[in-house]
């Protein structure tokens, strides 16, 4: 591969560093510069790796790689940025640079393959996924399994995500996800509902009530058939092209369906629906029906609340109740106040906010199975801030965070006290629905 | 350094570490100012007898040793320009007391201004030195380059607020000057020569800072000029009538529309000049001092004057100011920022020289700061990949010195000399001034060891920032 200076500016968007003035404003919002605790971990720093590859004072482009791949990609430094540096665009360009120039071996080339282009964006295989464990905890094998303290031996420690797994949904039940919802009383809007791949396999309790809420506030809702995978994973981990891909895939599913608004429930997911105008605004074909599919792209708390907020909840017991943010809602699609209004809504909950609320909980994505020691240092953070709140209800609004803030609840032994919920789960308990 | 120099460092870190790969060494290359230069190795460690102890290996085998804070530094203070050992002392973060009954703090070097703030208000005191940057930067790197902020004009700098350290020489030792009383005449004031020495005297290990009360209560308001020497003789004004404000800040046309066009506050955009002031206090008081503030900027031509109602309002204005800074970068990327000083008196005139520098070298240059104390931050807005550009914009900075100390003022007020300005140190201190500087560092320091390349320019050292 060309190594010229050129083509390395251009791979890397070094244009792009030239706007950070290094002032350093991004280190305290930064959650692996604090739990890391080095320059090298920092955006700040980062970018400046990219900008030394740009000015040809680093010749091995590798030494970028674990200072990279160590990232979050929460993007809260593009929050706190005085000068507009687009971090994400950076990060996203430079990974992709670094996996064409990577040789991975073959074992890790397979795996790569086969989830990134065989799983995630098939629907086939999500199901399989999902029916998969469901069969696993239905059948008894769970029990075995946990008994026999083989979970321990697995490797990236997924035995302690297989305790978190959410109660899976049968392929019967999964058969019954409607496809169509007319609006409860006076219709508002028209919607499309995003699924996701693996809200879908996982989390099809979730999509299923968030269907039903957006009727009950007043949308016909319509789950638009040949959707795909969001992308986002492919994107953070430099596989442009299949991101790309995916996301032509969705445009033209959702283009059919015509509606009002594109809605999602996860925002990691919903981030990436909002950037597909500028992950395809170099394709002159696709530029502006990418754009016109994220200007239609919402998160569901903003249609709910456009809908005048949802009706008839019942009131709580004095709960007190505590909300993760997702990062991509807060830091990409700017989406905050709503889901917070939602929340806060409910009659009759204490809500009482966390210290660093804004600080992501090291989910990310796969980050956590991946990196997991140090999405664990950042999770112990967050729990810190978390148990201080005294909530015994922790509010998410994406899959990631969600599992992860399980996981942060059972590792500090607190799962006979403290629960975690989406946001949807817990306005669908609220408004009695089921 | 050779392999067997980082060995012995490591054998002598035992808690902390050595960083020296080439990505964690080009992370500690770079300030907030130009070039980047390459350490040997990084050091993080919260122990002061490991520092001491490196100090004294890096002066047996003349190593250079940098120390330095979150490195956003405007002037090159932390860069290793000679390679080296860098100490990211920002991990010395943990002690952070303050003790109400001798209305002192004594802190880390490592601990963010801003929790210094913070920690004070609780007990209901004031750490008054507010640089811009305090939510970032640590309090080491602000008794180092010796910080200001809007508020100096009536509460004085960093320096005026330490009154003990704890010191590493550049010979490895540990020393301890001044203490926890305000008054303190016991020979030389060595904490006094040591903060703003721009870390060439020594390593800050702690450091004790005078606390004042909080006052009770403060007031905003905000002046409208059609002129800017109204606005300069409105300054002087409002001070010669005997109020004090705590901040007293100007933003010129091009601030304005910069800020305007980066997001809209309703400023007026046709306006030459905008006066910002705070007042502080006792209430009664400053109900009085905003009506004579408001009365004194009218007399000299002011045409609006507005005085917000509420903490929100308050917030709002003081909003437009902090937004100076990304507003103008949004024109060019590179942003030279610079805070050559004038006296209080000397503003206007300033302020013309400044016109002209840009006219002359057709710089974008725009004007704002903290006019009640004379020291403005003429920024040149450019684009650093533009080499005639950038030639042209290294002769206006050489000008707007030359202006600055021309007119009685400094080239620094706050942001320190570091390698950006070393060039200009004699042209402001005289051949014997500079020299006598020289002679203390070489009695403190005799092998050059700690923090060297910075304030004393080396033999045809000019301006660089291409």
């Amino acid at each position: 591969m060309s190594q010229s200076l050129e083509q390395l500016q251009k791979e890397f968007l070094y244009e792009k560093t030239n706007s950070c003035v290094q002032c350093g404003y991004c280190l305290p919002v930064c959650p692996t510069y604090a739990t890391m605790g080095k320059e090298t971990h920092s955006p700040r720093g980062r970018i400046n790796l990219v900008k030394m590859v740009g000015e040809g004072k680093i010749k091995d482009v590798s030494v970028l790689e674990e200072p990279l791949d160590l990232c979050l990609g929460c993007r809260a430094c593009e929050t706190a940025c005085p000068t507009g540096v687009e971090y994400g665009s950076i990060l996203e360009a430079a990974r992709a640079a670094l996996v064409r120039r990577k040789k991975f071996s073959a074992p890790v080339r397979l795996l790569r393959k086969t989830m990134f282009k065989k799983v995630f964006p098939s629907s086939r295989m999500m199901k399989l996924t999902g029916n998969a464990l469901w069969l696993y905890q239905k059948s008894g094998i769970q029990k075995v399994v946990q008994s026999s303290g083989i979970m321990k031996k697995l490797p990236y420690h997924l035995g302690d995500f297989e305790a978190i797994a959410p109660p899976a949904v049968s392929p019967a039940e999964r058969k019954q996800t409607p496809v169509r919802v007319g609006a409860k009383g006076e219709k508002k809007y028209t919607v499309a509902f995003f699924t996701g791949c693996i809200m879908d396999a996982m989390f099809q309790r979730i999509n299923r009530l968030s269907v039903l809420l957006l009727a009950e506030a007043g949308c016909d809702v319509i789950v638009v058939p040949n959707q795909t995978c969001c992308g986002a994973l492919h994107a953070h981990s430099g596989e442009m092209e299949e991101a790309r891909h995916l996301a032509k895939q969705n445009i033209i599913a959702f283009e059919k369906a015509n509606a009002d608004f594109i809605v999602n429930n996860a925002g990691g997911c919903g981030a990436m629906l909002y950037e597909y105008g500028h992950l395809l605004a170099d394709d002159k074909e696709w530029a502006d029906r990418a754009a016109a599919f994220s200007t239609k792209s919402r998160d569901i708390s903003q249609v709910l609340i456009a809908c005048g907020g949802m009706p008839d909840l019942q009131p709580r017991s004095g709960e007190r109740v505590t909300y993760q943010r997702s990062c991509h809602m807060t830091n990409v699609q700017k989406v905050v106040r709503e889901p917070l209004e939602l929340l806060t809504n409910v009659p009759g909950i204490k809500f009482v906010e966390m210290e660093e609320a804004n600080m992501c909980c090291g989910s990310a994505g796969i980050y956590n199975i991946v990196h997991y020691d140090e999405s664990m240092d950042i999770l112990d953070e967050k729990m810190k801030h978390t148990k201080a709140t005294g909530a015994s209800t922790v509010i998410t609004t994406n899959p990631g965070c969600l599992l992860q803030m399980k996981l942060g609840i059972q590792r500090e032994n607190l799962s006979g006290s403290v629960r975690a919920m989406h946001l949807i789960e817990y306005l669908a308990e609220a408004a009695g629905i089921s | 350094m050779t392999s067997a120099h980082i060995e012995e460092v490591m054998s002598i870190v035992k808690t902390g570490r050595v960083l020296t790969d080439e990505s964690d060494r080009f992370s500690y290359s770079f300030d907030g100012s130009f070039g980047t230069y390459l350490p040997d190795a990084v050091i993080q460690t919260k122990n002061v007898e490991e520092l001491a102890a490196l100090v004294k290996f890096a002066n047996r085998e003349r190593i250079p040793v940098y120390p330095r804070g979150q490195s956003t530094c405007l002037s090159g203070g932390p860069l290793p320009v000679k390679g080296g050992m860098v100490f990211d002392l920002s991990v010395m973060n943990d002690l952070l007391e303050i003790s109400e009954e001798d209305l002192v703090a004594v802190v880390s070097p490592g601990v963010l201004t801003a929790d210094i703030h913070k920690a004070a208000e609780k007990k209901g005191l004031l750490y008054p030195p507010d640089p811009s940057s305090s939510h970032v930067s640590t309090i080491g790197g602000n008794m180092a380059e010796n910080s200001g902020g809007p508020r100096g004009l009536k509460y004085g700098v960093t320096k005026d607020y330490v009154i003990g350290l704890e010191l590493i020489t550049p010979e490895g030792e540990i020393i301890k000057t001044g203490g926890r009383t305000v008054k303190n005449v016991t020979g030389y004031d060595l904490t006094k020569l040591i903060v703003g020495s721009e870390g060439t005297l020594g390593i800050i290990t702690k450091a004790v800072l005078r606390l004042l009360p909080k006052p009770p209560a403060s007031e905003t308001v905000m002046a409208v000029f059609n002129n800017l020497v109204d606005a300069g003789s409105a300054i002087s004004k409002i001070l010669s009538a005997g109020i004090l404000p705590a901040k007293m800040e100007l933003m010129d046309q091009a601030s304005i529309a910069a800020v305007e066009n980066y997001e809209p506050l309703g400023l007026p955009v046709d306006a030459e000049a905008i006066i910002l002031l705070e007042l502080d206090g006792h209430p009664a008081a400053l109900k009085d001092e905003v009506k004579q503030a408001a009365e004194l900027c009218k007399s000299v031509g002011a045409r609006d004057i507005r005085i917000p109602q509420n903490a929100v309002e308050r917030a709002e204005v003081w909003r437009a100011r902090k937004l100076v800074s990304p507003a103008i970068v949004r024109i060019k990327p590179t942003k030279i920022s610079e805070d050559a000083t004038v006296p209080r008196s000397k503003i206007p005139q300033m302020c013309e020289r400044l016109q002209q520098i840009r006219d002359k070298y057709n710089v974008h240059l725009v004007v704002f700061g903290h006019a009640g104390d004379g020291n403005l931050h003429p920024n040149i807005i450019c684009d650093k990949s533009d080499k005639e550009e950038m030639n042209r914009v290294e002769q206006a900075v050489a000008e707007i010195f030359t202006a600055a100390v021309e007119l009685g003022g400094t080239l620094s007020g706050e942001h320190g000399i570091g390698t950006m300005k070393a060039p200009f140190m004699e042209m402001e201190l005289g051949t014997v001034g500079l020299d006598m500087m020289k002679r203390i560092k070489e009695a403190w320091d005799p092998n050059n060891i700690m923090n060297p390349g910075k304030i004393f320019p080396e033999p045809g050292q000019k301006l660089e920032l291409s």
